[in-house]
């Protein structure tokens, strides 16, 4: 087994609000091996996304606060690192592609220069020679007619187009991670087929990881090899993507493949909603966050929270009952 | 079953006793204006670009499609919130199309409304009770103030929120209950028709399945017809009847929801489908993957021919200059695509 590239321990992440101090990631714990596809799948406020900040140290702060962990990337803690190092790793060796590329380009630099400054930045390539490397980029990431399109600005591109150019921007300097946070939420479904497929294409050529995050089940179950399912801002279930989908056993996880309608189900089939509201962060119960919406929790659900252990192979569940596999 | 197609001949026969709504060549255009002092017009949008469909009551039709379709615009010209340019709309056997605001007044309680945005279509300082009932009072429908708090009380009990929700303000509410209300508003004047507009799509997937349910529970209950506007077309099949898949501003495809799934015949039917992905591993990786190039085109400018033509994997010579009629292949079906002529 080789070494995993990126470990996630006991990551805590709080921020405070007016309505108190809010725990948005609780005690998480992952990997992600070379090469690998990981989803994190969950609903608002499941603290999937503050996950994918915090690994990146991008979250702000005020008001939002690292409160414990470790982030041991390629062998070294990423929270021991100072601000520069810090800034050495974004976009080089890990880099981020965000839901909405409209607000993470810069609308006043053209295409070419937001794709080449990585290289200049990171790998001192001269502007000259970093504005043909992202004419092969844009290639690489199909925008049709790249050479005379590196001149344009983000407007002059589509919704699809610029996500393309995200994904050049964070290949510029061939990552060794990928972290896409909901990155084709804001897209057309043809589209989003055509830049999760080009994702994935990618990364498959250059052996980069992927972590992907993602409130979709059907976006995990065709792109991702490990998933990872988040309530209340803790892993309730991680197993292999394969074995998830055919074995799931913790309620929740459960609860939402019962909820969702499916292309390929009988559509007669009736939906078995989960009950009751997301948790709202200021109010958790003490026990497990799920329970109140729950259809097996008993009382020790609701006074202690269940540990994340391991219930078959890689197969790990923070649940106290026994959900028939 | 109707024909979904319009024409000379469905004109002049009296409209089927079941059939609540008929749609013939409905065209929505808007002018392009341009200059701050003399305005003039550089250009026309053709959101809806002909578009005709029947639906009978107690029936669900899906308008599904990606953004800049026209299926959002559709429905707002059937409720006539938007005139239409050409075309015509037939409600409950009336030709309600050109209609003026005094006489569209009794048309509007028979059809509603039901928003995607359960946070901008509810007022933050009504509470829920005034919300429900403003459309009571608006077209003075309570007889009095008990009559009133009685048909609000029920309205609320009906989308499966609590009594003592009423007296709340919409910001205590999660995004599930707010639609609930945006719902128990729309039902309030006793509608027969209700144009649900991406009605599930804002909110969480583990909440999306009780709104579903409800829409099913309440359309049995009350006997209501929906016209229901989505992008997600798992969503889509599961609650309508019929379906109707556009593209920039026309139907391309009209079907039986177990028919469009199991053989789509437009390729931009199958590329949709196609696009989708299946919450099951094992099945995605199996299925056939239909990849279709590039994205929307701008409806300012739409492609001649087939307005699919430069995406179709299955583009012919013929499709960059004939634009294909919608083609009825009869039990309900049609489809605009050079692949599939005219059958009958």
């Amino acid at each position: 087994m080789p070494a995993p590239l990126l470990q996630v321990r006991n990551l805590t992440t709080r921020f405070n609000t007016e309505r108190g101090r809010l725990t948005a990631v609780d005690e998480v714990s992952f990997d992600i091996d070379p090469g690998e596809t990981v989803a994190i799948v969950g609903e608002s406020g499941s603290g999937k996304s503050v996950t994918a900040l915090s690994i990146m140290r991008l979250i702000p702060s005020p008001p939002g606060r690292i409160d414990s962990g470790e982030v041991i990337f390629d062998g070294a803690d990423l929270f021991k690192l100072d601000d520069a190092a810090m800034r050495a790793v974004r976009g080089n060796s890990i880099s981020m592609i965000f839901q909405e590329p409209m607000s993470s380009l810069n609308p006043a630099l053209t295409v070419g220069m937001q794709v080449a400054e990585p290289l200049n930045l990171h790998r001192g390539s001269p502007w000259a020679k970093a504005l043909d490397h992202a004419k092969e980029l844009l290639g690489r990431v199909r925008i049709p007619d790249a050479a005379s399109r590196l001149a344009s600005y983000p407007h002059q591109y589509s919704g699809g187009m610029r996500q393309r150019v995200m994904i050049a921007m964070a290949l510029a300097c061939q990552p060794r991670l990928i972290i896409a946070d909901e990155p084709t939420t804001a897209l057309d479904v043809t589209v989003q087929a055509q830049i999760l497929d080009l994702l994935k294409e990618i990364t498959r050529e250059t052996g980069s990881s992927l972590l992907l995050i993602t409130h979709d089940l059907g976006i995990v179950a065709r792109y991702a090899d490990r998933v990872a399912v988040m309530y209340g801002g803790r892993i309730v279930e991680t197993a292999p993507a394969i074995e998830l989908y055919k074995r799931p056993r913790h309620p929740y996880t459960l609860g939402l493949m019962a909820s969702i309608p499916r292309l390929d189900s009988d559509a007669g089939r009736p939906l078995v909603p989960i009950e009751g509201q997301p948790p709202d962060l200021a109010q958790l119960p003490p026990g497990c966050a799920f329970s109140p919406r729950c259809r097996l929790a008993t009382d020790p659900c609701r006074s202690g929270r269940p540990l994340l252990l391991q219930v078959g192979n890689d197969h790990f569940k923070a649940c106290f009952n026994d959900v028939p596999a | 079953m109707t024909s979904p197609l319009n024409g000379a001949a469905a004109r002049a026969q009296e409209a089927p006793a079941n059939e609540l709504l008929r749609v013939e060549d409905l065209k929505v255009h808007f002018p392009l204006l341009k200059g701050a002092v003399v305005r003039r017009q550089v250009g026309t949008i053709k959101a809806v670009d002909g578009v005709s469909f029947a639906l009978n009551r107690g029936d669900t039709l899906g308008l599904v499609g990606e953004s800049g379709c026209g299926k959002s615009t559709t429905g707002l010209a059937v409720l006539r919130m938007l005139a239409p340019t050409a075309g015509r709309i037939l409600f409950e056997g009336r030709d309600i199309t050109h209609y003026d605001k005094a006489r569209m007044r009794p048309v509007r309680r028979r059809m509603q409304m039901v928003y995607q945005d359960p946070y901008g279509s509810l007022n933050p300082r009504m509470k829920v009770r005034g919300i429900v009932g403003e459309p009571l009072e608006v077209h003075g429908l309570a007889a009095d103030g008990a009559a009133y708090r009685q048909r609000v009380d029920e309205l609320i009990a009906m989308v499966g929120l609590l009594p003592d929700m009423a007296e709340r303000y919409p910001h205590e509410f999660s995004g599930g209950q707010r639609q609930r209300i945006g719902i128990a508003r729309a039902l309030a004047l006793e509608p027969s028709l209700l144009i649900c507009d991406e009605p599930v799509s804002a909110l969480d997937v583990s909440i999306q399945a009780q709104v579903v349910n409800l829409f099913m529970e309440l359309q049995d209950r009350l006997a209501l017809t929906y016209i229901f506007i989505a992008h997600d077309l798992a969503v889509v099949r599961h609650i309508s009847d019929r379906i109707a898949v556009m593209y920039l501003g026309r139907i391309v495809e009209i079907a039986g929801r177990d028919e469009l799934y199991k053989r789509p015949l437009h390729p931009y039917t199958e590329a949709l489908l196609a696009a989708i992905p299946v919450a099951d591993p094992e099945v995605e990786a199996r299925r056939p993957r239909v990849i279709v190039k590039g994205e929307v085109p701008s409806a300012l400018r739409p492609p001649s021919g087939c307005r699919f033509h430069p995406r179709c994997p299955r583009a012919m010579e013929k499709c960059k200059t004939v634009d294909p009629p919608l083609a009825d292949l009869g039990a309900g079906r049609a489809v605009a695509c050079h692949l599939h002529p005219h059958s009958a």
